[in-house]
């Protein structure tokens, strides 16, 4: 099974790099950025805001996880595990209500 | 878990790893570390610890190292890249590793193996799995606790906006 899986992917990788037309010019070699020719540097300091964003998306991503061994056992433990779930989203929801009002969704 | 698997993804923990560390451009050490933390979650995979793998793939592979790169996107590290990658400290730091590598070296021979806990393998595959071994406890015994953790994640939640909002309301 595994060779198999191994053989077609690389399979599929060499037969494209046989196959298709290389034809490279400096235009096609350049990084995409919206047809427009790259000015600058790429990297810069970015704001503090994306940060904020970033630290969110971790906070709520935890929050995610522990919804999936709730989902999992939601069938066994029934109601009980109903309540603690919906009594844990909405403590979370204090603190999404908090961001909201706070404009912190809001790219200032 | 064959050992050839876990030789393949042992070994390229440890490759990613100090690839990680000795890269100069710090994006590129994060991208290792993503690479990294697949593999673990493959190792986690192969022990029956599918939660485990879900969280490292869920929270460290997606949302930790994000904010790693955003921080790296913060950071001003144009002068980083520009000097050596590593210290002059680093004779000391070898000479400390291998002294702590000696010292676990030496206690591997009085290594006793604790007395099993009731979660070995037999009752982990009459529960139907690692996941739902674990969702059975932690939503009945430790009901408190993982009330608890919604509270620390509220903390968090408004400690980041307070610190890093420009404009607080």
């Amino acid at each position: 099974m595994m060779v198999v899986a191994l053989g077609f992917a690389l399979g599929a990788l060499l037969v494209g790099y046989l196959v298709r037309p290389r034809r490279p010019y400096p235009e096609k070699l350049t990084p995409y950025e919206s047809g427009n020719p790259p000015v600058g540097e790429p990297r810069w300091r970015f704001s503090v805001k994306f940060y904020i964003i970033a630290m969110l998306f971790v906070l709520f991503d935890v929050e995610a996880v522990y919804l999936y061994p709730w989902a999992v056992v939601l069938e066994r433990i029934g109601l009980y595990a109903f309540v603690e779930m919906m009594l844990f989203i909405l403590i979370l929801l204090v603190g999404f209500i908090y961001a909201w009002r706070k404009d912190a969704f809001v790219w200032d | 878990m064959s050992p050839g698997a876990f030789a393949y993804l042992g070994g390229m923990v440890l490759a990613c790893a100090a690839l990680a560390i000795s890269r100069r451009n710090p994006v590129h050490s994060v991208l290792w570390v993503l690479v990294m933390f697949f593999h673990l979650a493959a190792i986690y995979l192969l022990l029956g610890a599918e939660f485990l793998a879900a969280v490292q793939v869920i929270i460290y592979a997606g949302a930790i190292l994000v904010l790693f790169l955003f921080a790296i996107m913060v950071l001003n590290i144009r002068q980083e890249e520009m000097g050596p990658r590593f210290s002059g400290g680093w004779p000391l730091a070898l000479a400390l590793v291998l002294a702590l590598a000696v010292m676990l070296l030496g206690a591997w021979g009085s290594l006793r193996l604790p007395e099993a806990g009731p979660f070995g393998p037999e009752l982990l595959a009459q529960k139907g799995g690692h996941t739902k071994a674990l969702g059975e406890v932690l939503y009945t015994t430790y009901l408190l606790p993982f009330e608890l953790a919604s509270l620390v994640l509220l903390v968090a939640i408004i400690g980041a906006i307070v610190l890093a909002k420009k404009r607080l309301k």
